[in-house]
């Protein structure tokens, strides 16, 4: 409980031909191993995905139309999630 | 769609929850189509922030994390997404305490997959909570603090395989009429999540309403296990909907904000008379002699469950409250050594770059 | 003895016991991303047993389904090796038999998938792509454990020195078998050494080599892990789940 795990933002290209689209975040102490909680946690994996994975902490958001100043804990941190748009279908459940 | 407009009630086990999925999709069709309407910018600088944001709200429009909100609205949503997470996470004990013994390997894998799930839906409410600006270690440690909740129905035991049925069937079917209208919240990252979590449901409530439809159908032994959970989880399950719409302290705020849609009773009520038609199906009793349609209210009458034994549970003293918690906490300190490893590995490498980078 | 069946079966049991030792983390892993990452192997392992012991049935002619075939065969009927019964241990000992189990399954898969049965070849060639994730996910918190901090280095050692024994019946030569175990002991050896010297951890030079597991002589765990996998299906004979 000393140190939060670092938190990581998830982008996954669902099918050939489609960008890389934010699906969620996820904690993981590194890269590797954000890459790999993100393949399980959001593809269960698919075959023929590509996921990225970004520390939270290297996104500068620009929120058109949010007031960013109003949230006082924003500065260091990414709140700015849209998490869970567009989730990749197919999502094997057995 | 913004009334108690719930699609008729699915028949038999193909699609119990048939109905309650189109609602999903619905939301998720909504909540595309506000995106697409388009939303006014922020606020103008010297405008009062309360009436955009009720405005917002009004509009049908999704609050998103970096809007200004009240105070109690994050509050409330905090708690709220928290405890649904902390019950997913808490939740996968009754059923996982049957993985080892499904009694095939069908079974087995499914059971698995399942509370895999439930696992994965607990990462993504956490996340969602996330978003209002709390960090997960901090949730964690309030729910094993016990200074946060989760769901009471987790702190019953799971005492034969017919129960992993039942659990599927009532409390995930609870589950899923409760968080169905949590997809129109008005506030975005948690109506998105609940999209997706509803949408992996709906295979949860299936699987359970399979297993007690074939043990309804098996051996006398098996029917008598079938009927023995469904006695002991029924009012549990009806319980799972809060306490009366006179003495739940949080609803009138909540609907307003539009977190919540329908009243604990309507919500209720809804999942009764849901209930009714699908235990027809499976040859099993519903263990309530005052049950029975009214035609006046177009609705079951039927006994409500004891709610002093729901605070009682919700207070810490249901069967199993302390070994959830314990049970959560020993996995977390036993986890402690791996966790400070694979953060010293990382800050290591990161290191070792950093030299080679200079 | 019917090769191609105890052959099967051998595959199959170590899968299933593998499967369900994993699957005992549920709700117990050190973070719950964890928790997931152990299911999904815990799920490919369930899934390539069923698909095994459905073949090692069809194969023995006896009327004998996957459910036949793990529900109601007793320990010594068991053909797995003694290092997935081996008890979880700490999350150290779990990564171990991960590593060293993925290491030896990543080479027999890939040459089954070429092999001239085609059904362990289908089988093969689906497994193999699993146990290359397995293989990773092993090797990765091997490096984190025996590289991370003092008491992760000195518990993934003694894991590496508790499990390593229990590798050398993983390779007991079978010429007669569809792909004989002796000849997959090099790519193991390739795939694991270079991981270990990576994670700071050595292997012990002690000359024991338990076995047994082959020819249904096991450890005492395994009759206490089947009485509780089987206890369900036996008390209700002939029911259907």
């Amino acid at each position: 409980m000393t140190e939060h795990t670092p938190l990581w933002e998830v982008f996954v290209r669902a099918r050939r031909g489609l960008s890389h689209t934010h699906v969620g975040s996820l904690h993981a102490p590194d890269a590797e191993l954000a890459l790999r909680n993100a393949r399980d946690l959001y593809t269960r994996r698919q075959e023929g995905v590509s996921i990225w994975v970004v520390p939270a902490g290297a996104i500068t958001a620009s929120s058109p139309d949010e007031k960013d100043s109003f949230f006082d804990p924003a500065a260091d941190k990414v709140y700015r999630h849209p998490t869970f748009y567009e989730v990749p279908d197919g999502v094997a459940h057995l | 769609m913004y009334g108690n407009d719930f699609s008729a009630p699915g028949g038999g086990s193909d699609e119990a929850p048939g109905g309650l999925l189109g609602e999903v999709e619905a939301a998720e069709a909504e909540l595309r189509a506000a995106a697409a309407r388009g939303r006014r910018g922020g606020p103008a600088p010297d405008e009062d922030l309360a009436a955009y944001f009720a405005e917002v709200v009004d509009a049908e429009q999704k609050i998103e994390p970096r809007d200004w909100m009240p105070d109690a609205y994050r509050r409330t949503l905090i708690r709220q997404i928290a405890q649904h997470a902390h019950s997913e996470i808490i939740g996968m004990q009754p059923e996982g305490n049957w993985i080892s013994r499904a009694p095939s390997l069908k079974r087995k894998a499914i059971l698995l997959a399942k509370v895999q799930d439930e696992a994965g839906h607990g990462l993504y409410l956490y996340a969602a909570a996330e978003t209002l600006g709390i960090s997960r270690d901090e949730l964690v440690q309030l729910l094993l603090d016990g200074r946060q909740k989760y769901s009471s129905i987790f702190n019953y035991p799971t005492l034969s395989w017919a129960d992993v049925g039942a659990i599927g069937w009532l409390v995930d079917g609870a589950a899923i009429v409760n968080q169905v209208p949590l997809c129109r919240c008005s506030y975005g990252p948690y109506a998105r999540a609940m999209i997706r979590v509803c949408k992996e449901e709906s295979f949860h409530q299936r699987q359970g309403y399979e297993i007690l439809h074939t043990l309804a159908h098996g051996t006398p032994a098996q029917q008598a296990m079938a009927q023995d959970a469904v006695d002991r989880w029924w009012y549990p399950s009806l319980a799972m909907f809060g306490p009366p719409d006179g003495n739940s302290t949080h609803s009138a705020q909540s609907m307003a904000w539009k977190i919540k849609r329908f009243s604990n009773d309507d919500l209720r009520q809804r999942f009764v008379d849901m209930c009714v038609q699908q235990a027809e199906v499976l040859g099993l009793r519903i263990p309530d002699d005052d049950l029975r349609w009214n035609d006046e209210r177009q609705a079951h009458d039927y006994t409500q469950p004891d709610y002093d034994e729901l605070l009682r549970v919700i207070s810490g003293d249901g069967p199993c409250n302390r070994e959830r918690i314990a049970h959560r906490r020993a996995a977390h300190s036993d986890g402690a050594w791996v966790r400070e490893a694979a953060a010293a590995y990382a800050a290591k490498r990161a290191g070792q770059k950093e030299t080679v980078a200079a | 003895m019917n090769g191609p069946f105890d052959f099967a079966l051998a595959l199959a049991d170590d899968a299933l016991i593998a499967a369900q030792r994993l699957a005992e983390w549920t709700t117990r892993a050190p973070e719950m991303e964890e928790d997931i990452a152990l299911a999904n192997i815990a799920l490919d392992q369930l899934g390539a047993a069923r698909l095994l012991l459905s073949y090692a049935g069809e194969v023995e002619g006896a009327g004998r389904d996957e459910d036949a075939l793990a529900y109601l065969r007793d320990d010594r009927e068991f053909r797995n090796a003694l290092l997935v019964e081996l008890p979880n241990g700490d999350f150290a000992v779990t990564m171990a038999k991960l590593f060293f189990l993925a290491a030896y399954q990543l080479p027999l898969y890939t040459a089954l998938a070429g092999c001239a049965d085609q059904r362990l070849a289908a089988i093969g060639a689906k497994a193999r792509k699993e146990s290359a994730y397995h293989l990773d996910h092993g090797a990765l918190w091997v490096k984190r454990l025996g590289d991370g901090t003092e008491e992760s280095h000195r518990r993934m050692q003694a894991a590496v020195d508790q499990v390593w024994p229990y590798t050398h019946e993983l390779f007991a030569a079978d010429p007669a078998a569809p792909v004989d175990p002796a000849t997959l002991r090099p790519a193991f050896d390739e795939v694991v050494g270079p991981v270990l010297a990576e994670a700071t951890l050595t292997r012990p030079d002690s000359g024991w080599a338990p076995g047994g597991g082959r020819a249904g002589v096991h450890t005492e765990h395994l009759a206490y892990l089947l009485a509780e996998m089987q206890v369900l299906h036996r008390a209700h004979p002939g029911a259907q789940w």
